[in-house]
């Protein structure tokens, strides 16, 4: 069976972290652009409290990335809790030109007769929760990071809409009410004095014994290894999977994105992709431990 | 004031026994396999002991209900539809889901069947909330352990159809429950998947030059000096490294406890509180269960919560009211 590679989409994930205003709109200019890229998220995802630093500026950054041509989905916040957080889940779903990916169940009900994007933060485990998605209007869904190939691969062969899953960068693994960043500098989250803004790839926590494990984003925590899949697109490719993901941290996506777009096309082969990825990236440990089913940290050499 | 329903754990059919006499209005429960968040070894019930622990619990005017609460795997739904299906036949008292696919599932099957909606789907707000009861027919939501007491009440006055259950014993997920993968990143094995969190079997502890390390697979969750008793590496509760300081980043080793805060909580109009722990031993149970029956029961007689220690029971004898109170987070 042939497969049909070129309708394979390249997705650019939402900024996750607390990037300096400048600097998050320049990012999203330079991917504007330089880029080639089908799709590209917009949106705060981890902490509400961000917002207000650069939402002025994502007129902008809209109207750059769809003048190049690049689809632009708005991410939802993945934990609503307050007041204010609910009013701006109902606030993205009221511009009705524009496509959302909902992080959290909340949006659903607020999306009710559109179609959507479901994100990786909403549970997505099986059939029986793709055929409900489905019937609400789900049309693009991106994966748990923690299912092995043999799940992506069910789940492809019985999905309707479009499935997509993260192929680089730090993976989330948690969300939480309390903020880490702030604990880590000894402040509460109402007094966080937004130090989440030092680290823009995440703040490296290590074992006591000086391994690196985890990134914490705010009230996010983050994998410290980056996923990198390059030797395993072919099979995710084969299986159905649509769409990958890369996330944005502060190395070259422009040149990230070449690379995974070359790999995605076949015109290069997954050793040379990662060669270029790994310059890219210099000092960066990768891992690919969940889709083979081992612990997600894990990084298993092509066969 | 509506007097909350005091829901207990039951890991074994002994423990249900004594939970029920010790005077808990419901236990939870869950079948011996991964369709649990407790799969632990040498806990939870057979399809025989569920019957024979209903009748008991029923008998002693206790309702049960059957935590299926982890999500279906793709490809072979089939144990948690029959847990679905066999916690209705033998009449349990409603069945606690957290899968979108098994909520569909049991609504459509068992339209009779009383549904809760886990603390694992992470409910936190009332329009998500409202979803689900108008999806799937959900009667109570157990919430996520990052609301504070003020915005639960907030939430009871606009969720009104839907009564809510709030942890107020014992273990404390810091992470939104359901939304957490630490323990795969780093074991391969996660709540949502297998229904386990840093499981035995890959914790390891090694003599280090300082003392004990308590390890999780690959990687040192916490160190011990010769003399301090050794705790077990769940991963959210050891102590890392940033910025060159070692701290408890996300959580010191303790338990939640909210004896002192149960008034407020009652007033706040939660329907049920919960006791964590169905891996906990008979003694540790029913010593919580006595504690907060009595504190519960005080309260609705308007008199004060009794001055009951429960800190030699909790995790590192340290104790916490953890999100229930804003300063937490």
């Amino acid at each position: 069976m042939a497969i049909n590679v070129t309708s394979s989409k390249l997705t650019l994930g939402p900024i996750l972290f607390h990037w300096h205003p400048n600097a998050w709109r320049d990012f999203y200019f330079r991917i504007a652009d330089e880029s080639d890229i089908d799709t590209v998220h917009v949106g705060e995802v981890v902490c509400s409290k961000r917002t207000p630093f650069y939402d002025k500026l994502i007129p902008d950054v809209i109207d750059r990335l769809a003048a190049s041509g690049k689809e632009v989905v708005l991410s939802s916040q993945a934990l609503i809790m307050s007041a204010s957080e609910q009013k701006v889940a109902r606030d993205l779903t009221t511009m009705e030109q524009f496509f959302v990916e909902a992080n959290d169940m909340t949006l659903f009900p607020l999306l009710a007769g559109r179609q959507f994007a479901v994100g990786p933060f909403v549970n997505v485990y099986n059939e029986g929760t793709l055929a409900v998605l489905e019937s609400m209007g789900a049309v693009r869904i991106c994966l748990p990071a923690e299912l092995p190939k043999e799940r992506l691969c069910e789940l492809a062969s019985r999905a309707k809409a479009d499935l997509e899953v993260q192929v680089f960068g730090r993976l989330p693994l948690a969300i939480s009410a309390r903020c880490y960043a702030a604990r880590a500098h000894n402040l509460s989250k109402d007094g966080c004095l937004y130090v989440c803004g030092r680290n823009s790839d995440g703040l490296v926590v290590r074992t006591l014994n000086e391994k690196s494990l985890l990134a914490v984003n705010g009230t996010q925590t983050l994998s410290y290894r980056m996923v990198n899949l390059l030797a395993e697109l072919p099979y995710l490719q084969k299986i159905g999977i649509k769409r990958f993901r890369i996330s944005p941290h502060t190395v070259d996506m422009v040149s990230v994105a070449q690379v995974f777009r070359e790999a995605m096309s076949g015109a290069i082969a997954p050793d040379t992709a990662n060669a270029r990825l790994q310059a890219i990236c210099p000092d960066t440990d990768f891992s690919n431990g969940y889709f083979h089913g081992e612990p997600g940290y894990a990084f298993v050499e092509a066969d | 004031m509506k007097r909350p329903e005091l829901i207990c754990p039951a890991g074994t059919p002994a423990a249900l026994r004594s939970t029920v006499e010790a005077g808990a209005d419901a236990v939870y429960l869950g079948f011996r396999d991964e369709t649990n968040a407790r799969n632990f070894p040498g806990l939870n019930f057979s399809r025989k002991e569920l019957e024979q622990g209903i009748a008991f619990a029923h008998d002693n005017g206790a309702k049960v209900l059957v935590a299926i609460n982890t999500f279906p795997r793709s490809g072979s739904p089939g144990i948690w539809h029959n847990a679905v299906d066999d916690a209705a036949r033998l009449g349990a008292d409603a069945v606690i889901l957290a899968d979108i696919g098994l909520l569909d599932y049991a609504q459509r099957r068992h339209p009779n069947l009383r549904l809760h909606l886990s603390v694992q789907a992470a409910a936190s707000n009332p329009i998500a909330i409202s979803y689900y009861a108008e999806q799937f027919g959900i009667k109570r939501v157990v919430l996520p352990r990052v609301l504070t007491v003020p915005e639960i009440a907030e939430l009871n006055s606009s969720i009104s159809s839907v009564e809510t259950e709030v942890f107020v014993f014992g273990g404390l997920c810091v992470m939104t429950e359901g939304r957490c993968m630490l323990s795969s990143y780093v074991t391969g094995r996660s709540p949502n998947m297998n229904g386990v969190c840093s499981p035995a079997s890959h914790v390891r502890y090694v003599e280090t030059a300082r003392g004990v390390a308590s390890n999780l697979g690959e990687y040192t969750i916490n160190e011990f000096g010769r003399n301090e008793p050794a705790g077990y590496p769940t991963l959210c509760k050891g102590r890392f490294v940033t910025q060159g300081n070692a701290s408890y980043l996300f959580e010191e080793p303790t338990s939640l406890n909210t004896l002192s805060i149960l008034p407020d909580l009652i007033k706040a109009g939660v329907s049920a509180f919960k006791i964590e722990g169905r891996q906990r031993g008979r003694a540790y149970v029913a010593a919580v269960v006595d504690a907060f029956r009595q504190g519960i029961d005080a309260v609705m007689a308007g008199k004060p919560v009794p001055d009951i220690n429960l800190v030699h029971i909790t995790e590192g004898g340290r104790q916490t009211t953890g999100a229930y109170e804003k300063k937490w987070r």
